[in-house]
């Protein structure tokens, strides 16, 4: 289907990466100084030139363990540690968010709006650090490049490859309970209420006209939902009103529950099908684009458990298993393309590494933390 | 009008794909088939008419004899021809057709697709028998293969390549009227909401080329002459088929339009949009004397439910199907 997906994936879902980020940050009092790091990496590696000319080339959208390694290296090209759980845990979240604002999105080219309102939100959390913020500007110039050509249909195609990619997950999210956008089932609400999308009349109306086209009859019938007329179109430049909230920061709010999950049974985001050739080599490209060695090894890293462990999670059998499979496919699988292969081979190898330094959290700081953690 | 009826489960859920619902009623045998695409599997569900049988069947998209990885595809649709039903396939990597129930698959047509990924899509969309022995299916460049097919076995060949649009194929439809007497019985729509009207026959000819308004057209069909025109303004357009004469305009739903459909013997139109509505409609057209009317019947809101396809499964329209992105099941309505 579409060749165009992968930049929007990685700008909204990194984009929800860096609210919950800073939101969980905020819950657990790290101190300003880490969280602006922490949240400054992130947005610089994300908006990396290398990084985002590797998504701009046409390709397929691949699986969600692909999407899930590239955004897990992602999380951890900077100080912070997220341990296995807290990193299955923030990808559903982020997936749940996309899915939400792709599903409701009013019309499919909406979408850049939607991308664009994470931009303007990545821009604000790195706007003390001039390098980082011209690279999110330059993406911003090149996305729009990019996509200012496409036409309706294309987005549609688009936005029809990014919903068979969400397809059939349904992980409840306390926040869009709360916030009634998210059904009991799991499912989101789609009202039959509201304005309509810019450029789409409010329904009800027939018309009819003669050979010459002018109208020689008009009628009404009940389209069954109250709908309004549009709202205008928001800003499709570098910068301006949106208009559309989709994409905004859904977060604001201090209470840590706001994060918390569940998934309905049957969820499965890792599905165990093996990871096709072409699907290799984009992850070796990606994951070869964010150099580990933009922090130095030295420095202390803080280990976080982002989400407090739910009960709930801890019985089923199946989590912890799952999260070690994600690290040990990639070992296993059979590739013909040797390159591909060493490339795979060496991430894993930082994997490994990271996991051994868990068991062993370096320095006092890293104690202090630690313990501040143990006491939520 | 009509009541929800029991709904039909399926294996897995319909994906978010334009006209994602097809349907063939086999009256010898009291059954009818239903096939809804999900990502790169087609499923099939028949059902006997007494509502006590159900089988599923599911067909994947994969070339045969080559092992790479599986592709998605775009749509799946029954094509009737007086001699015999197939089943037509549509992806990105080529085209399947199969005997109706699935069982064999009959024909395999590759797509051109270039060894570097290009700038653009690379798909098969849009699918349609038409008069005797030709099934036309669409691609993204804007070519509209048309295959000869007879009247059994596997000697389906590539007959034309019609090189009109320019933009990728949305959807096909032939007239459905049952009658000799319209000239045109083809029309093919793209993204652009640009339509091209077209005689069959050993070379298709084209009748007429209605513009589109940049609006894209992603649901078409073809009754007594008139074009029925869905398009992602969530309006329906009626345009007289060989003349481009609009005769009506609709606004009819707050959302994308993503699938119409005909019930030829009664003139009723279904409707179906991302606005989770399905509307019933009312067509009187008179070819005579040039008159079209369209009348609004009634509606059915799927709550929380973007609606992907919507079908009649009968010709007088007594009953009807719908389909919804992310929904694992064939709602059914029926005529109180």
């Amino acid at each position: 289907m579409s060749v165009r997906t992968l930049p929007l994936v990685f700008i909204n879902l990194g984009g929800e990466m860096l609210y919950i980020l800073d939101q969980r940050l905020r819950a657990l009092n790290t101190s300003e100084d880490q969280s602006e790091t922490v949240l400054n990496d992130v947005v610089g590696t994300m908006f990396s030139k290398s990084f985002m000319d590797e998504l701009l080339k046409p390709q397929q959208l691949y699986s969600h363990r692909t999407m899930k390694t590239v955004l897990t290296r992602l999380a951890h090209s900077s100080i912070m540690r997220l341990n296995p759980a807290s990193m299955d845990r923030l990808y559903e979240l982020m997936i749940m968010a996309f899915k939400y604002q792709v599903l409701l999105s009013p019309r499919p080219r909406d979408l850049l709006l939607i991308s664009y309102n994470h931009l303007d939100a990545a821009r604000a959390f790195v706007r003390d650090t001039p390098a980082v913020l011209n690279q999110v500007d330059e993406t911003h110039r090149k996305i729009i490049e990019v996509y200012s050509r496409l036409s309706d249909g294309e987005f549609q195609l688009l936005r029809q490859t990014l919903l068979t990619f969400l397809q059939d997950v349904h992980t409840r999210v306390s926040v869009f309970l709360k916030n009634q956008i998210q059904n009991p089932s799991g499912r989101f609400v789609l009202m039959t209420s509201g304005p309509v999308p810019a450029g789409v009349d409010v329904p009800g109306l027939i018309r009819t006209f003669d050979p010459r086209g002018r109208e020689v009859g008009r009628s009404e019938f009940p389209p069954g939902g109250t709908y309004s007329g549009s709202v205008g179109e928001g800003s499709f430049e570098l910068s301006g009103d949106r208009v559309l909230r989709l994409g905004q920061n859904l977060y604001q709010a201090e209470r840590p529950e706001e994060t918390q999950t569940s998934s309905t049974p049957g969820t499965q985001l890792d599905r165990t099908n093996p990871l096709a050739k072409e699907e290799l080599n984009l992850l070796a490209r990606l994951m070869g684009c964010m150099k580990a060695g933009s922090v130095p090894a030295a420095a202390p890293r803080f280990r976080i458990s982002l989400f407090p462990s739910d009960p709930e999670e801890e019985e089923e059998g199946g989590a912890p298993a799952e999260q070690a499979a994600i690290f040990q496919v990639i070992n296993i699988q059979a590739v013909q393309d040797e390159e591909a292969a060493s490339a795979l081979a060496r991430i894993a190898g930082q994997f490994t590494d990271e996991e051994a330094e868990l068991e062993n959290p370096s320095g006092s700081k890293g104690d202090d933390l630690l313990a501040m953690m143990d006491d939520l | 009008m009509f009541h929800k009826e029991k709904s039909i489960q399926l294996k897995n859920s319909a994906s978010a794909l334009y006209n994602n619902l097809s349907v063939l009623r086999i009256a010898p045998r009291r059954l009818t088939y239903f096939t809804v695409v999900h990502a790169n599997v087609v499923n099939m569900v028949s059902t006997s008419w007494d509502g006590l049988n159900y089988s599923h069947r599911q067909l994947q998209s994969k070339e045969p004899n080559v092992a790479t990885s599986t592709s998605l595809i775009m749509q799946a649709a029954f094509c009737a021809l007086p001699s015999r039903d197939l089943l037509v396939v549509s992806s990105q990597k080529g085209i399947q057709m199969y005997e109706s129930d699935g069982s064999i698959m009959v024909y395999w047509h590759a797509l051109d697709t270039p060894e570097a990924p290009t700038a653009h899509a690379v798909f098969a969309r849009g699918i349609s028998a038409v008069s005797d022995n030709y099934i036309c299916v669409g691609v993204s460049s804007g070519a509209v293969l048309v295959f000869d097919v007879p009247s059994k076995g596997s000697n389906i060949t590539l007959s034309e390549v019609l090189e009109e649009h320019k933009e990728a194929i949305t959807d096909i439809a032939s007239e459905c009227s049952g009658s000799q007497e319209f000239l045109a019985n083809l029309v093919t729509a793209d993204d652009g909401g640009n339509l091209c009207v077209w005689k069959s026959g050993e070379e298709f000819q084209l009748l007429n080329k209605i513009p589109g308004l940049d609006m894209t057209c992603s649901s078409v069909k073809l009754w007594k002459g008139t074009v029925l025109a869905g398009y992602g303004t969530g309006q329906i357009r009626l345009y007289e088929a060989v003349t481009g004469i609009l005769h009506a305009e609709v606004n009819a739903h707050a959302r994308w339009i993503y699938s119409l459909d005909i019930a030829p013997f009664s003139g009723l139109l279904l409707s179906a949009a991302e606005d989770s509505f399905v509307r019933v409609w009312h067509l009187s057209i008179t070819p005579e004397t040039n008159s079209v009317e369209i009348a609004h019947l009634h509606n059915e809101c799927v709550t929380d439910t973007q609606i992907c396809g919507a079908k009649f499964c009968d010709g007088d329209g007594y009953a009807f199907a719908v389909t919804g992105y992310d929904l694992s099941e064939i709602i059914r309505y029926v005529q109180s």
